[in-house]
């Protein structure tokens, strides 16, 4: 007889989770990476192919430029918010006035759709009409601001509006541990007579490391995650210059029948973001409620 | 005493009916973590046990495990002569009060105390009886209508014991009850507790690592460490004849002060030419006549002799000096650190004697108070 | 310390009383975030209030010489998604209707899991939260294509209770996780109060725990709402060309315009869009921040 806190109640009132974890998770994966090694077009065949779909996933252009726009613009993207995010923190610990009001400026922007985002920067740069066009008025010829339209730019005007949305998710976060520093801390570094940028550059931001990962971590999961953005800013153009893997996948699973090759691209997408996941979610997760006795 | 408690010794020790808890054999553990291990205890009818230790002995778990709020990986746990080892904690017969009070935030004071007579169904009239009956024992009635975030820590307290009264059980458990109190509610608190307990004449199994709560509360003490019970016995008992070394450390403030030395025969060889003859000691049969042993003096067994006494002492007693390393005053007393052979000798002396640092005292052990214990074993000799 | 700090690192020292050029900075260094920050959104109202003839003449910052209210209208009533021409307003009541059920059975069922999971501790918890945090963080790309076809078999393909299954899938891991730590803060010492009273699963979790939760209830409703109002890719896979939500109709308008684009139409759209979320978030912006700390902090 096994009694107790394992009662049959929980494990049943539990059973729906499992079904979703095992059937819309975990299966779903499974039918993905199966289908990859497939010759499927536009519905799935089991005819199968071994890597081929790699091979041509690795020699199609298309591809290729993603995975260098994902780069770019995910360290860009990352960097520059958690850079930002981090001075609007520290400046907001000041004991400043209207703390409240600045704080929900800086934050508004990240509870917007991304849709939302994209097209009111499509239209600020937009060369004909936008801030382009707005500043050439006031006299400066030369000025230029048309990355959404431009080839060379176009993934850093993806990387400008990501960080407009969301540096204030890096604030918000770093601002809570900033918060939650110990001001005896504080008090110990003025009587030991340690200089403010030292006293953040050494002892307040290793005690925000946790948050600084947990910002990292949220970050790059809306870097793996572009799509919304990049549809709605650029819808990956000019050309191709500023395609996704995200997008890569969606247009070829929905527009250019080639489900195999999506499929491929998609585990190539699972697998990067489980080999740069499994180490924190180990520490963060499993370690820390094995801990939890009863 | 015995160092351990084998479950036959108490098994055969207490006739059935008079046993009111009876764990037999449990097993606790969690994986290959092993917390309790064929650990066995019988609470007598009416009886006040405290289990006491330091954080980590098991004795929180086994509260737990006696409530039912654990899973046991083996043993059995009776409660008024049933096997409820296998029983949800509401059948058991217990009530129940924890360190963090556990108070149902959303409700009243009232709600709290009823909600569990309102699951089993009772009637109206009888739970208000009930709540009506325990809130005046606790002086809770004006606050029946209160939210548990409008009342003090102790008031909190009150109504978690009141929880468990209008039970109407045999059986009380109370998990640290007064840790999360300051100094003052705790001492209040126990007087109710000791009260409410002589009036009210239940069986009450109270964990604690508080020795003061321990001595002043119990009918016995279970001392715990490492999951195991170390000595099952009165307050006094537990004082005076410890069985182990680790019971005579933890009991007692100041500190025993522990002397290291060799016994020959019926004395104590401490080295530096100090050997203390052991007449007065009762020594456990079968006595040992050699080895290495440590002999245990507590502060308060240590009396000051007046300047120039020689070494006329009494029998049972050694005269010896030494000078005044440190002095802490702590009010009444004050506590004074010299040596003995070479090792530091820990006195409680009256406060108003003028002593300074660095003066030479003569002083006497009491050996008829003493312990001593094997220095392998820690064991009672 | 009695001297009144001018640098003021301590945010909760003393108040400084001189004005120092370190502090003029800082305000300089806050205000021009802000005014950043609230470019877009200036631009955004200013252009939706236009006439298209005065955008053409360029002045992407000028207060609109002569306000006015068309482009709202159009953008509600009358904007083109594609080949219909009923304006944003389809996609806002879409939007409604699969916010909604979405929205309460997805923080109803991760109450219940956060309750089970901390509580009750039943076999294969952990493994069964870490698959559910793998949820969270997988691309929704690797799920897509079986749970369509999955749907497709099931005969829901397209249809509203499609998409609501869908939101309440990939809503589970983050109410989930939730409810979980905010029950882990919970002393479990209630439980088992709760335990000895005699109360059951269903019991505990109604009278005992979620009477407590009420804020938590609001973190995650909060969270849900903005998640689900601004979700896209979901909404465009699996609504159903009837149950578009607005997102999807927003982007619809603006990127399928042919010929001259309507700005001023453009940007009203994209506000009427973004104004549940904001107004989520500027009515309870403190809880909106929590929701972020508490779905970030470990549990």
């Amino acid at each position: 007889m096994r009694p107790r806190r394992t009662s049959a109640t929980g494990t049943l009132a539990l059973l729906p989770v499992w079904a979703v974890v095992i059937v819309a998770y975990l299966g779903t994966i499974a039918w993905t990476v199966v289908i990859s090694f497939t010759a499927s077009k536009s519905l799935p065949v089991y005819e199968f192919v071994g890597l081929a779909q790699y091979e041509r996933l690795f020699r199609t252009s298309r591809w290729l430029v993603s995975v260098e726009n994902i780069l770019i613009f995910g360290s860009l993207f990352i960097g520059t918010c958690l850079v930002v995010g981090f001075l609007l923190a520290v400046a907001l610990d000041q004991r400043i006035r209207a703390e409240g009001a600045f704080r929900t400026i800086y934050l508004y922007p990240y509870s917007m759709s991304f849709i939302v985002t994209g097209l009111v920067w499509q239209w600020i740069m937009n060369p004909a009409l936008g801030v382009q066009a707005t500043v050439r008025g006031w006299g400066l010829e030369g000025f230029t601001f048309d990355w959404a339209a431009n080839r060379d730019m176009a993934i850093y005007a993806v990387a400008v509006a990501g960080v407009w949305q969301a540096s204030g998710l890096v604030m918000a976060i770093l601002l809570a541990g900033l918060r939650g520093i110990d001001q005896d801390l504080w008090k110990a570094t003025k009587v030991d007579g340690i200089p403010t940028w030292r006293v953040y550059a050494s002892i307040v931001l290793p005690l925000l490391k946790p948050m600084i990962v947990t910002a990292v971590v949220l970050l790059s999961v809306a870097v793996v995650k572009a799509y919304d953005l990049v549809v709605a800013l650029t819808r990956g153009g000019p050309g191709i210059a500023s395609e996704v893997p995200a997008k890569f996948v969606m247009d070829n699973l929905f527009e250019r029948s080639n489900i195999a090759l999506a499929t491929a691209a998609s585990t190539v997408m699972l697998v990067s973001v489980l080999a740069a996941l499994a180490p924190w979610l180990y520490a963060e997760y499993i370690r820390a409620s094995g801990a939890r006795a009863a | 005493m015995h160092a351990t408690i084998s479950a036959a010794d108490l098994r055969l020790a207490q006739a059935p009916v008079e046993t009111s808890v009876s764990v037999r054999d449990l097993k606790i553990a969690y994986g290959a973590l092993t917390v309790l291990d064929s650990l066995s205890l019988d609470v007598a009818k009416g009886e006040f046990l405290v289990l006491l230790g330091p954080s980590g002995c098991g004795k929180s778990t086994l509260l737990n495990a006696v409530a039912g709020l654990m899973d046991i990986t083996d043993g059995e746990v009776w409660i008024s002569g049933r096997n409820v080892t296998w029983a949800e904690p509401k059948d058991r017969g217990i009530g129940m009060v924890f360190q963090s009070y556990a108070l149902y935030p959303r409700m009243t004071v009232a709600e709290n105390m009823s909600f569990g007579l309102r699951i089993a169904r009772l009637s109206k009239a009888e739970i208000a009886e009930r709540v009506d009956r325990a809130a005046k024992l606790l002086h809770l009635t004006p606050l029946l209508n209160r939210r548990p975030a409008e009342l003090s820590g102790g008031q909190r307290q009150r109504v978690a014991i009141g929880r468990a009264l209008v039970r109407n059980v045999d059986v009380f458990l109370f998990d640290e009850p007064l840790s999360n109190l300051d100094a003052q509610l705790r001492a209040e608190l126990r007087i109710e507790i000791k009260k409410l307990h002589q009036s009210l004449g239940n069986t009450m199994i109270y964990v604690t690592h508080d020795q003061i709560e321990a001595m002043t509360l119990a009918d016995r003490i279970a001392v715990m460490k490492g999951g195991v019970v170390q000595q099952l016995a009165p307050p006094q008992e537990i004082y005076n004849r410890p069985a182990n070394r680790f019971v005579a450390g933890f009991i007692g403030s100041p500190a025993m002060t522990f002397l290291n030395g060799a016994l020959k025969g019926r004395a104590v060889d401490l080295g530096a030419g100090v050997t203390v003859p052991l007449d007065g000691y009762a020594f456990a049969e079968p006595a040992r006549a050699s080895g290495p042993a440590v002999l245990g003096v507590r502060p308060e067994h240590v009396a000051l002799l007046p300047a120039g006494a020689g070494g006329a002492v009494a029998q049972g007693r050694f005269a010896a000096t030494g000078t005044v390393r440190m002095i802490e005053p702590t009010g009444a007393d004050m506590t004074l650190w010299t040596e003995i052979a070479g090792q530091p000798l820990t006195i409680r002396a009256p406060a108003d004697l003028s002593i300074r640092v660095g003066d030479a005292i003569g002083f006497a052990l009491d050996l008829t108070r003493a312990s001593l214990f094997d220095a392998d074993t820690g064991a009672r000799l | 310390m009695t001297a009144p700090s001018a640098s003021a690192v301590v945010a909760r020292g003393a108040r400084p009383r001189t004005i120092t050029a370190g502090r003029i900075g800082l305000y300089v260094f806050l205000a021009v975030s802000a005014l950043y920050v609230l470019t877009p959104l200036y631009v955004m109202v200013v252009t939706s209030l236009k006439s298209m003839e005065e955008i053409r003449l360029g002045g992407i910052f000028a207060l609109p010489a002569a306000p006015t209210v068309a482009p709202w209208v159009e953008a509600w009533s009358t904007a083109c998604t594609g080949l219909t021409c009923d304006g944003i307003q389809v996609g806002f009541w879409n939007s409604v209707a699969i916010l909604v059920p979405s929205v309460i059975l997805s923080v109803l069922a991760g109450a219940i899991n956060g309750y089970a999971l901390s509580f009750w501790r039943p076999r294969g918890a952990n493994v069964l939260f870490t698959l559910l945090l793998l949820g969270a963080f997988i691309p929704v790309q690797v799920f897509i294509y079986p749970l369509v076809r999955i749907s497709a078999v099931l005969g829901v393909y397209g249809t509203l209770p499609n998409i609501v299954a869908i939101h309440i899938i990939f809503g589970l891991p983050i109410t989930t996780l939730l409810f979980r730590n905010y029950y882990a803060g919970v002393p479990v010492e209630l439980f088992k109060a709760a335990r000895v009273d005699g109360a059951g699963f269903w019991r505990i979790f109604l009278q005992v725990m979620l009477p407590m939760s009420t804020p938590i209830v609001i973190v995650a409703c909060i969270l849900q709402v903005t998640g689900i109002w601004n979700d896209f890719i979901l909404g465009l896979v699996f609504a159903g060309r009837d149950n578009l939500p607005m997102t999807v109709q927003l982007n619809n308008v603006v990127n399928t315009t042919t010929g001259e684009r309507p700005y001023n139409v453009h940007m009203a759209a994209t506000i009427l869009t973004a104004s549940v979320p904001l107004l989520v978030y500027f009515v309870s912006g403190r809880w909106f921040v929590r929701g972020i700390a508490a779905g970030a902090v470990k549990g």
